[in-house]
């Protein structure tokens, strides 16, 4: 290490050594104090703005924003004078003026970030004036509920919006006490820019974005004697659950997480990676189809539902370019509606499929009416990890002590592939394994094709099969995803094969993750994601047992008819509030 | 009370008018202000309409919600309806200490409307304002850019509105 | 009293609308003067003059310029601040309004200091009517080559925008301001970065109000009379807006040391039918407050910084005794309830409780918690706001605490609980 680059300072009188350009904020927790925060959030730009990490520093007639001040040699700062504590509790008091605090019946109840300041702060009771107005909470989608009456005004959510998604969906408005955190015209997300990817409700400190709730759907099901209700998992969920409960990031649970959900009382517990496997089958067939005839390239993935609708609201013209099959999630719901209540002997209708998935836009994904019959949707209801999170909470389980437990038959047979699915890189990966095998008839020469994997936003790459060159792309979030396809629209774009999600990391990083994600969080689950495939006796999708039964006796073959019927589906521009 | 701008008629004249002003400021994103100040200029009833800022989002590389936020940030602009002649009247300091407080009275007797409506006619509207800088006329009201005060009197106020027919 | 006039002197003397007539009566000369001068040397003078910024926070001219030169990154600017938003301040419109060439030259000499490529001229939107003088003022100088390419012959190019305010005090706030340019709704950033090292555009920028400017062309062509006025301190003369109940408001260029009641009985007439005053607020909304006992205390930097007082942006509001001070702070309160950006909790949310507090004094229905909590907020917010109009907004509030301490004091009612 290089002395310059570093730096002396104490805090509380406490000596610390910090790299050059360390703030203090994160300079104390070298000394494990944790300044309080709220509008900080490790993964984004400054914002400075709630003032409550305020701190004093010697020679400053001010206090300093510890969240946004570097720390310089010689600096000596206090975290709990008067002074400091006075301004952060006063901070913390008028926020609490302008806050309907109903905690109880809050979703952010006991994971709150100013509920955990309150604590700290020992607020027992109000010195201002309540000056909260009452406000409407907007839920006209599936996916997200905006309850800006419990909005503190940090603008993580502007920020993950703007600079991870590029959507600007949601801004500020407005001046003074009239400041809102809001979408243009207060319009509710689904008329807006908004596509439903949920990063704004994990960077939410409180409970003013929050998902739009559907556990009583699931236990309202189970406890109904006419269901037979089935829940898949989606592989990001198994390395995340963990964190919930105190385990290192990335911790995999998936034998554990199976257990719960027999606990809650589903009746089937099955697996998503078969979805995705199916997924990955189809696909391949689809590019070697595409490339074979010449069709619309590049292909790009359809498995992100926020993807999906990013394409249909904002490139309504590139429509083409999106795969036609079905997503993991619907792939598995329509199999398990058909085929499988066939095999088991149940009416479809009596059939309750839940999915736990790491995503928000899945729960708008299950309502589109091209993905159920008759108005019955394959998928019933969606819940997220955190859904599941509140689930295990109420059943009351001791989730780290759970004994463990495997997945059922038949449908929680899945490969390493299907589990790979789960971070950015991991649906190119899977692909490429099953169609370089039906392209070249051998077997990949390594499974591990590491130019895909990493956290880097546009990854590209170039592999040889059989006669084919293909040039292959990798994106996460949707302001990379923007640049490659403003590019495609002007054909400037000569990829073959583009993986497209929109959450940082890809679902690992979902939105309906955690609230406790972080990029860091993420990459750890990314590599987890990683070691179930290494160690997973079959690594291919179409080598999964159940795949290849369901097409031998249901489907035939890949692209046949019969599965376009089934695993294939279609995609529609969007109207818009004024067409120009 | 105001009209709801959704109901707002984008026709081709002022779709024209705004593809000039977009030129005149060479399709410059960052020079939003200026534009929606202009655009406002156009419009008889000096707002900015919902329709008319979805527009502007769609020819320029710039988001709805950024152009919402300076129209709801910035004073000069608004997102609804105002009067053919907005009455702003300073409520700062100086003018206050002035007895705006009469000047206000007045123009709501003689006008026969409140904050946050128009008149009959759609001629005026009464707003009050932060100060703008005439405070050695005070009290003071702005009405289309033109300063005039002090108005202390029934008289100067009566012979004030006359002018604007 | 001595009518001096420096910084006014070309009011009324040259036809606004025609550079000819500007340079009949000298105008340009100064440019002239400063392009054959090293830039090092133009801030010299600056700093010989003690020239402390004219917009608010008085930092000095000099200082600013010699450091914004030197700064190593690229494509430098130069902002002129007439956002003139704070109350009772009204100079900087007579200095555009009567002298808008002066105004232009100065701004060439400030980008040809600090190695500027451009400038932009940010006016507030209630002065709109203005715009026309300082469009005709730019497109003059541009045909006659004071801006444009290779100016006097020296290689150097250097053009003028105008960019126009939309009705918001916190713009005249440096990174609201730039903000503003940019195209974004103007609240205020957190500094470093410094606006030297990355303003407007994330260029370096170089920010100065029109009066700050507005003097520096006549100090290079006459430095003597300036430099013979004022004190030793505060060197040459200020424009004030004086205003309130005084019986001739308006805008006066003076030497700084004259006493406040030369200001307010001589200059400004007296207050309206002979009140008496009830206090007197100088350097706009977010300055000071005192009451009649510093009438004969000299108007400088000196003499204010010891009666904790600012000079600010030079205004002089003169309240008589029909207003109560309760009823002033209201209304400043008022001011800064509505202006504020919002963007950070002590300001959105202070402003609003403490305005409260002085509600429930005004209605004598106030506790003494309710003072402590008072006081509490009134230090917290500047304390901790992001940026100076939330630091600055209690300064009348605080003052009154000392001025006017039986203002707060709770009256115990004989028949009460
Ligand atoms: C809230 C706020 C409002 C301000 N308004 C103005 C203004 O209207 N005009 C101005 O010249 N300076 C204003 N300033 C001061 C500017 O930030 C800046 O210091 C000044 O323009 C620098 O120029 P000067 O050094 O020549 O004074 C304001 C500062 C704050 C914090
Ligand atoms: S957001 Fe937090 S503090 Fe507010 S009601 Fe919900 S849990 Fe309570
Ligand atoms: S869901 Fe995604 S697109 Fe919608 S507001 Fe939140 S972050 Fe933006
Ligand atoms: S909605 Fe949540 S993240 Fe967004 S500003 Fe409000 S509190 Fe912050
Ligand atoms: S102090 Fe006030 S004006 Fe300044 S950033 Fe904070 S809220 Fe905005
Ligand atoms: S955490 Fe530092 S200002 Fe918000
Ligand atoms: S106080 Fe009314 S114009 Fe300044």
């Amino acid at each position: 290490m290089i002395m310059e680059d570093m730096i002396n300072l104490k805090i509380n009188g406490m000596p610390v050594r910090v790299h050059k350009g360390t703030k203090i904020l994160e300079a104390a927790r070298l000394l494990h104090i944790d300044i309080p925060h709220l509008c900080y959030h490790p993964d984004q730009r400054i914002k400075a703005r709630c003032r409550i990490c305020s701190v004093e520093v010697v020679g400053k007639k001010r206090l300093l924003a510890a969240c946004a001040t570097e720390c310089w040699e010689g600096m000596e700062v206090f975290t709990d004078t008067k002074v400091v504590r006075d301004t952060q509790r006063g901070i913390l008091q008028l926020i609490m003026a302008d806050h309907e605090e109903n905690c109880l019946t809050c979703p952010r109840n006991g994971n709150c970030v100013l509920q955990q300041l309150c604590s700290r702060f020992n607020i027992l009771r109000p010195n201002l004036t309540h000056v909260a107005e009452h406000l409407t909470v907007r839920t006209g989608n599936p996916s997200l509920v905006h309850d800006p009456e419990k909005c503190v005004k940090c603008g993580r959510c502007i920020r993950v919006c703007k600079d991870v998604q590029g959507i600007e969906a949601i801004g500020f408005a407005g001046r003074s006490t009239g400041l809102k955190v809001t979408t243009p015209y207060e319009d509710d997300f689904a008329k807006t820019d908004c596509v439903l990817c949920g990063q704004c409700t994990v960077v939410c400190p409180v409970g003013a974005l929050v998902e739009r709730d559907d556990t009583d759907k699931v236990l309202d099901a189970i406890f109904d004697p006419a269901k037979k209700v089935i829940v898949q998992t989606a592989p990001s969920v198994r390395v995340a659950l963990g964190d919930a409960f105190g385990l290192p990031d990335g911790s995999i649970v998936t034998k554990k997480m199976v257990a719960a959900l027999r606990m809650i009382g589903f009746d089937k517990v099955f697996d998503t990676n078969y979805g995705a496997d199916l997924t990955i089958t189809e696909e391949a067939c689809e590019l070697i189809d595409r490339l074979k005839n010449n069709r619309k390239m590049p292909m790009t993935t359809s498995c992100c539902p926020a993807w999906v609708n990013f394409v249909e609201k904002h490139y309504p013209g590139e429509i083409e370019h999106l795969s036609s099959t079905k997503s993991p999630m619907s792939i598995f719901s329509a199999v398990l509606k058909t085929q499988y209540a066939r095999q088991e002997k149940i009416a479809p209708e009596n059939i309750f499929s839940v999915a736990v998935m790491p995503c928000i836009a899945k729960k708008y994904e299950a309502r589109r009416p091209e993905l159920g019959k008759n108005g019955n949707f394959d998928t019933d209801a969606v819940i997220t990890t955190r859904g599941l999170i509140k689930l295990i909470k109420y059943i009351g389980i001791d989730f780290v002590n759970l004994q463990e437990d495997e997945f059922d038959d038949p449908m929680g047979e899945s490969t390493g592939a299907g589990a790979i699915f789960g971070t950015t890189g991991g649906v190119m990966e899977a692909a490429l394994r099953t169609a370089y095998e039906w392209l070249t008839g051998r077997e990949m020469p390594t499974l591990e094709y590491t130019p895909v994997r990493g956290f880097e936003g546009i990854k590209e790459a170039q592999v040889k099969i059989d006669k084919y060159n293909l040039k292959i792309a990798v994106v996460h979030t949707l302001k990379n995803a923007a640049l490659v396809m403003n590019k495609l629209q002007v054909g400037q774009c000569d990829y073959d094969f583009i993986e497209i999600m929109a959450c940082p990391g890809g679902c690992v990083g979902g939105g309906g993750q955690p609230v406790t994600t972080t990029f860091a969080a993420t990459k750890k689950r990314m590599s987890a994601l990683y070691e179930i495939d290494r160690s997973s006796k079959l690594r291919r999708s179409h080598e999964n047992p159940y795949l290849k039964k369901l097409y031998a006796e249901f489907l035939v073959s890949p692209g046949s008819d019969k599965a376009h019927q089934l695993l294939h589906t279609c995609y529609q521009a969007r109207t818009k509030e004024f067409d120009f | 009370m105001i009209e709801d701008s959704g109901k707002f008629d984008l026709n081709d004249e002022l779709k024209t008018q705004i593809e000039t002003i977009l030129d005149n400021h060479c399709h410059d994103f960052t020079q939003i202000v200026g534009i929606l100040l202009d655009v406002q200029e156009q419009i008889s009833q000096h707002y900015i309409p919902k329709i008319a800022a979805f527009y502007i989002a769609d020819k320029l590389p710039i988001k709805l919600s950024a152009i919402y936020d300076c129209i709801t940030f910035y004073d000069a602009l608004s997102d609804k309806p105002r009067g053919r002649y907005p009455i702003e009247v300073c409520d700062s300091v100086a003018c206050k200490v002035n007895d705006n407080g009469f000047l206000l009275e007045t123009l709501k007797e003689l006008l026969g409307i409140d904050f946050g409506t128009v008149t009959y006619d759609g001629r005026f509207t009464i707003e009050k304002v932060s100060c703008f800088g005439a405070c050695d006329r005070a009290p003071a009201v702005k009405i289309n850019k033109i300063v005039y005060g002090p108005l202390k009197t029934r008289e100067q106020v009566r012979d004030l509105l006359k002018q604007f027919v | 009293m001595e009518n001096i006039k420096y910084i006014t002197e070309n009011f009324g003397k040259y036809d606004i609308s025609s550079i000819d007539s500007y340079m009949s009566i000298g105008g340009f000369e100064a440019l002239r003067k400063a392009v054959a001068m090293d830039g090092d040397a133009v801030a010299a003078v600056l700093s010989e003059a003690k020239i402390k910024g004219r917009g608010g926070a008085e930092y000095p001219m000099g200082r600013k310029w010699s450091q914004a030169r030197v700064v190593k990154r690229p494509h430098h600017c130069v902002v002129c601040n007439a956002d003139e938003g704070e109350t009772c301040t009204f100079k900087d419109r007579e200095l555009i309004k009567n002298d808008p060439f002066n105004l232009i030259e100065a701004i060439i000499i400030a980008g040809w200091t600090v190695n500027a490529e451009d400038a932009y001229i940010y006016l507030r939107a209630e002065y709109a009517c203005l715009r026309p003088r300082i469009i005709n003022a730019i497109q003059q100088a541009e045909e006659h080559d004071f801006l444009g390419k290779n100016i006097l012959g020296t290689g150097w190019s250097y053009n003028i925008h105008l960019y126009s305010g939309a009705g918001a005090y916190v713009c005249g706030e440096g990174t609201a301001l730039i903000r503003s340019i940019e195209g974004k709704a103007g609240r205020p950033r957190m500094k470093p970065p410094f606006m030297k090292q990355s303003g407007l555009f994330a260029r370096p920028t170089c920010i100065n109000n029109v009066e700050s400017l507005s003097i520096v062309p006549h100090l290079l062509r006459n430095a003597l009379p300036y430099m013979q006025a004022g004190t030793k301190e505060s060197v040459g003369t200020k424009l004030i807006s004086v205003g309130g109940n005084v019986n001739k408001p308006g805008v006066y260029e003076i030497p700084f040391g004259i006493s406040i009641r030369d200001i307010i009985y001589d200059l400004a007439g007296g207050v309206q039918e002979g009140r008496n005053i009830r206090l007197i607020q100088f350097g706009g909304a977010s300055g000071k407050i005192s009451d009649d006992r510093i009438l004969d205390i000299p108007y400088s930097y000196e003499s204010f910084a010891a009666n904790n007082l600012i000079i600010g942006s030079g205004s002089v509001l003169v309240i008589d005794e029909r207003t109560s001070v309760i009823d002033f702070l209201r209304y400043t309160q008022d001011f800064f309830l509505h202006e504020s950006c919002g963007q950070c909790t002590p300001c959105r949310e202070g402003n609003r409780h403490i305005r409260i507090f002085l509600e429930k004094i005004k209605n004598g229905i106030h506790t003494d918690e309710d003072i402590r909590t008072m006081k509490t907020f009134a230090t917290v917010m500047p304390m901790s706001s992001l940026c100076g109009l939330g630091e600055t907004a209690q300064n009348a509030l605080k003052s009154a605490f000392t001025i006017f301490p039986e203002v707060f004091t709770v009256k115990k009612s004989a028949g009460g609980i």
